[in-house]
Formats: C-alpha cells, structure tokens, sequence
C-alpha cells in the first residue's frame, strides 16, 4: 500500500514526534491543573481567596474544567496545522474507498 | 392548566419530535446502521455526544450529590470532564482513522484475536447494562413525579420510545435525536439555573453568580452552625487518597466508555473526530459549570425553606407534598416542637433524597410551570439519549462482533441489520427490566461502569495505538487482569448490598473506596500489558503496519506519484 516507503515514514516519525510532544505537554497541564491543583494542592490553596470562594474551591469546581475546554480546542487547532504542515491531511473517501471500508 | 397538564403536553411534543426523526432516517444497511454512514457535521456530533455522554446521573443526580458532597463533589466535575480530555487527545482521532464500527472491533483487530474481540465485546455489554440500569431509573423517578404514573408504566412508555427510533433508525436516527435532546436538556437545566442565581445572587450567569457573590461561604458558615461539613472545605466527606483515586479512576473510564467512543466513528475524517471533541466539551462544560452553581443555591434554599420552620406550614407547600408522595422526601417532627430540624446529626427531621435536587430547583424557585415541565422533559431526554446510545453499543457488540466477526462472518447485510435490530430490541427489554427492579442508587451504579471501563477498554485501546510492541498476549493478559481485580474488589466491597451479608467484606483497598478502584485496576492492566507483552514475541508486520497507518489522518500514496 505504502510506495516509497522510505521517504514516507521519516515524515510520518516526525509527524508523530511532533504530535506526541503536543499531546505530552497538554497532559501535564491537564494534570496539574486537575489531580495537582485541585486535589494535591487543595488544603494550602484553600487559604488563597478568590473572589466569593477559596481558590482551590473554584479550581475543582469551576476552573479546571474551562482548562479542559481550552486543551481540547487547542489541541484540534495545533493539529490541524501540524496536518497541513506534514501534507498528510486526510482527504474524503472516494466511492471505491468506501466500499472497501466496509468490508 | 396545571403543572402536570404542561408537563404531559411538552413531553409529548418532545417525544413526538423524538419519534418523528426516527422515522425520517431510517435506514438500510448497516454502515448507516452502527455509524450513520460517517457522515455527521462535527458540530452535530458534539451535541449528539454531549447527550449521549450526559446521562440521567449528569442531568438528575449530579448537582444534587455535589450539593451533599460540598468540595470532594470535584471527584464527578474533573473526573468526567478530564476523561474527556484523555478520550479528546489519546483515542478520538486515531480511533476514527481506524475506521471500523465498534469498540471490540478495534482491540479484536488490533491484537488479531478473536478472543480479545470477545473479551472486549464482553466489557462492553458489562459496562453498558450497568450504565443503562440508572438512565431507566431516571426515567421512572421523573414519569413518577411529574405525571404520577407508576415508575413501571413510566419505564415501558421511556422503552417504547427508545425502542422506536434506536431500531427504526439505528445511529443515524440516535445521533440526530440526540442533538434535539442536548438543547432539550440544556435549556431545562440552564434556566432554573439562571432564574435561582437571579433570585439569591442578582447575578444571572451561574457560574459568576457562584465565584462573586459571598452565597457559597454563606452555606459553608451556615453548614458548620447546624452541625453539617464545612462545604467550601475539601476532603471532608472522603479522603484526600480517594479524592484522587476516584477522580482518576473517573477519568480513565470515561476515556474508555465505549457508547461515547462509537460516537467519534460516525464523523467524516480525523479532523472532525478532533473539532467534535472540542465542540463536545464545550457544550458539556456549559452544564459541568452550572451545576456545581446549583448544588450552592439549591442547599441554601432548601435549608432556608426547611430548618427552623413550622412543620405544618412547610407541609403545605405543594412541592414538598408531592415530593413527599414519592418517599424522596421525609419530613419527621422528631421531637414533637412542630418545628423541622436540618443538622448533620442525630436531631435531623429532614431526609432529601439527592436526586431531586435539580428536578426540585424549579418549583423551590418558584419558577413558572412551563419551566417545572421542561426539567421533567430535560430529565427524560438526558435519560433517553444516553439508553439510546448504549443499547446501539450492546447491540452492535452481540450483533457486529460476536454474531457476525466472530460466529457467522458469511452473514449477509440484510441479515447482519436484521439481527442488529433485533438485538436493539432485546437490550431495550433488559434495559427496562433493570429499570424496574433497579439495584441502586443512579450515580452510584453508573460509577461502577467507569471503573470497569478503565481497567479494561482504555488500557487496551490506549497501548494499541502509542505502542507499538504491544501484542495479543499483553493486552489479553492485561485485559484480564485489570477487569477481575476490579470486579472482584467492588463485589467485596459492596457485598451488603449485593450477596446480603452483614457488613462489607472489604472496607477499602489500601483505603481506596469501590468507585476509585478502577484506577488500581487501570495501573494493573498497564503493567501486566507491559511485562506479558515484552515476554512474548512481538506483533506480526503487518499490524505494526496497521498501527502507523492509524497514526496519521492521511497515508501519504498519493505524493509519490
């Protein structure tokens, strides 16, 4: 299936590469945000206030989860860009393709 | 007209919708079938696995056990939600690349076993019965309340209803009810929300209504006077360690639930498996933030309504009447003063049952009928949109990978539908026997299928794509072992509740509690993956092959010409 093999998998590694130091950095955020900030670290941010409430409280509650939503969303930006920077976006199915896709 | 009038015409409206998509994609073949012939709008799925991932705990129990849990509530806030950043970032894409119909699929391919199939395929239906046990449930409380019906009746009516479009229409017919569900659901639960932060915050945004008004220190000051945890406080109500081990084992499941993971099969390319994602969080976050906002106003409000008032004149309320008609609510002048006590001790009078938190908010607010009517709707469509998701999971497991990959695979397509169909119904019939004799509390049971789920399907299908040495024996071996020390740690732990016996046999493992211990299970599966794997020879060429094919949207053929 795949012709010139060489060239292709030396882009395809480092796409990967590229793609695998994203999805690592987001995680650390994910959790320290999460299992860190809001857990680990809850009794000592507990004393820190945040407006109404203590900032660990709105962390758990409230903030980590805007985090979340602001990981995901990069990441699908990022990897968008990352496609059309290594030529391996995917292109729509032909008629032929689909057949063989249910197979 | 009275509230039960408006409630019973806006759920049938909203069934009628329901049942008229069924109608209008019905389908064929069983590409539309298990995957709407991959061709639903990124947005569309978003919502449609919003409503399929909010479940009648999301809707119905969430903000009400956060509400009684206080700070250690963040366990169900970050562990569903966070899940859904492993799902968004280490399987959607790759999975959708992958491009096949089911969860069992990928691991029975991935590991060229049909045994792992068969595994998989088995977790699959564990997870998704016990999931779909509490989404019935759902179903009875709300038919039972707001249209004093009998919960039986109310089952059968949500069965026949799930029944239609789920087997009319297969995905495609569940995926475009699900979208009308999500705005179902998030309009009834947005507006009470809005309408109680106006009435005790003036601020009509929930989420700012929680963090700049001085409500939430006044309940967590008003808690410890009445002898109640200090709400703002973490760790009051569970240890730090099972904070963290539940919240994990939350995430790791929800990561590896397969009725949500189907959903990323149904879209285009890759690229919309990662914009769904995105879309998808966002529209889960909007309930995700207020809810927490809720469980604040909701147990202010009802202390206030409550503690220290006559218990005669509380009676009177016609809220607290019907709630009471249903036993979700207790009120006992235990001390004869004819004054209700509500304290975290001995001396309390009063017995809310958590589930009704939300689906009371309305009526404590003394909001309009037409809003009491559309959380009875929101109810029943967070309940319905999940039970539909999960019976096309357990039906295309029985009926794509056991029935047809691995017992018949000459079947033809027209036999491979009908069956599929067939099997729908018959998981709508379990479905809804399990709604009626349910074993236990909404959020609870669903609980357990998250700890199922992550020490068996994410380990397997997270080390399929990011290693490559991965083989059969690893992942079979890991599978396992993961799934029975789970299973086998939560039947100990919950054995009063499942065998009868006096007390637990196990208090915790290592003071790890029955809903965090999928995560110890997930760690086992790694690391038994690992050691087997690295012992036992590595995976043909062919499916290194497969595996980095999955890893990039588009195998580049095409440039070489």
């Amino acid at each position: 299936m795949v012709k010139n093999e060489q060239n292709i998998s030396e882009k395809q590694r480092e796409y990967w590469k590229k793609n695998i130091r994203l999805i690592i950095t987001l995680l650390i955020i994910w959790a320290s945000v999460s299992l860190f900030g809001a857990i680990i670290m809850a009794n000592p941010f507990s004393n820190i206030p945040f407006f109404g409430v203590p900032f660990s409280f709105w962390l758990a509650q409230q903030g980590s989860i805007i985090v979340f939503v602001c990981l995901i969303f990069f990441y699908a930006i990022k990897m968008d860009r990352l496609d059309e920077q290594y030529d391996v976006k995917e292109v729509i199915l032909t008629e032929k393709d689909k057949k063989g896709d249910e197979s | 007209m009275t509230v039960e009038h408006i409630t019973l015409t806006l759920v049938l409206l909203t069934f009628a919708i329901y049942i008229y998509i069924g109608w209008w994609s019905k389908v064929k073949d069983t590409s539309n079938f298990f995957v709407a012939g991959k061709e639903i709008p990124a947005v569309a799925n978003g919502a449609a696995i919003a409503a399929d991932w909010m479940s009648a705990a999301s809707f119905i129990s969430m903000a009400g056990l956060i509400s009684f849990l206080g700070y250690d509530g963040t366990i169900y806030l970050m562990g569903w939600t966070g899940g859904y950043v492993l799902l968004a970032l280490l399987l959607a894409p790759y999975l959708r690349k992958f491009g096949r119909y089911t969860v069992p699929d990928f691991i029975g391919d991935r590991y060229y076993s049909n045994g792992a199939r068969a595994v998989a395929a088995i977790a699959t239906l564990f997870i998704s019965l016990t999931y779909v046990a509490g989404q019935m449930r759902g179903v009875g409380i709300v038919f039972s309340r707001y249209l004093q019906v009998e919960i039986t009746i109310g089952v059968l009516i949500g069965m026949t209803i799930v029944a239609f479009f789920a087997v009319l229409g297969g995905m495609k017919g569940i995926t475009w009810t699900q979208v009308v569900q999500y705005f179902v659901l998030i309009i009834a639960f947005i507006i009470p929300a809005v309408a109680i932060s106006l009435k005790l915050t003036g601020i009509p945004v929930p989420q700012l209504g929680l963090t700049f008004s001085s409500l939430a220190k006044d309940l967590s000051h008003l808690q410890i006077e009445l002898g109640m945890n200090e709400y703002l406080a973490p760790f009051q109500n569970l240890s730090a360690l099972n904070v963290f081990a539940v919240t994990l084992a939350l995430m790791i499941g929800t990561a590896g639930l397969p009725h949500v993971i189907i959903r990323f099969y149904t879209v285009k390319d890759v690229r919309s498996a990662r914009w769904s994602a995105g879309w998808a969080i966002i529209f889960i976050a909007l309930l995700y933030t207020t809810a927490p906002a809720i469980g604040v106003f909701a147990k202010y409000n009802l202390i206030n309504s409550f503690n220290n008032e006559p218990v005669e004149e509380v009676r009177d309320i016609s809220w607290v009447s019907k709630w009471e008609e249903t036993g979700l609510l207790q009120l006992d002048d235990k001390n004869g003063d004819g004054l209700l006590t509500f304290s975290g001790d001995d001396t309390n009078e009063v017995i809310i049952d958590r589930d009704i938190i939300v689906l009371s908010t309305p009526e404590v607010a003394e909001l309009s009928p037409f809003i009491i009517a559309l959380v009875a709707a929101g109810g029943l469509a967070a309940a319905l949109s999940t039970a539909s998701g999960l019976l096309l999971a357990m039906s295309s497991a029985v009926s794509h990978d056991l029935y047809y990959r691995i017992i018949k695979p000459t079947a033809s397509e027209k036999q491979r539908l009908a069956f599929g169909r067939w099997m729908i119904f018959l998981a709508v019939i379990v479905a809804g026997y399990f709604g009626m004799n349910p074993p236990g509390f909404v959020g609870e049971v669903v609980a357990f299928a998250f700890g199922i789920a992550a020490a068996s399907l994410f380990p397997a299908i997270f080390l399929g794509i990011f290693d490559k040495r991965m083989n059969r024996e690893g992942a079979i071996w890991g599978i396992l072992s993961g799934l029975s020390f789970t299973v086998m740690m939560i039947l100990l732990m919950r054995s009063s509740q499942i065998f009868g016996t006096e007390t637990q046999v196990m208090e915790s493992f290592l003071g790890i509690n029955a809903q965090g211990i999928g995560a110890v299970g997930a760690v086992i599966n790694f690391a038994v993956s690992f050691i087997v794997s690295r012992s036992t020879k590595a995976p043909p060429e062919e499916i290194s092959q497969m595996v980095e094919e999955i890893r990039v949207p588009k195998v580049s053929e095409e440039k070489s010409e």
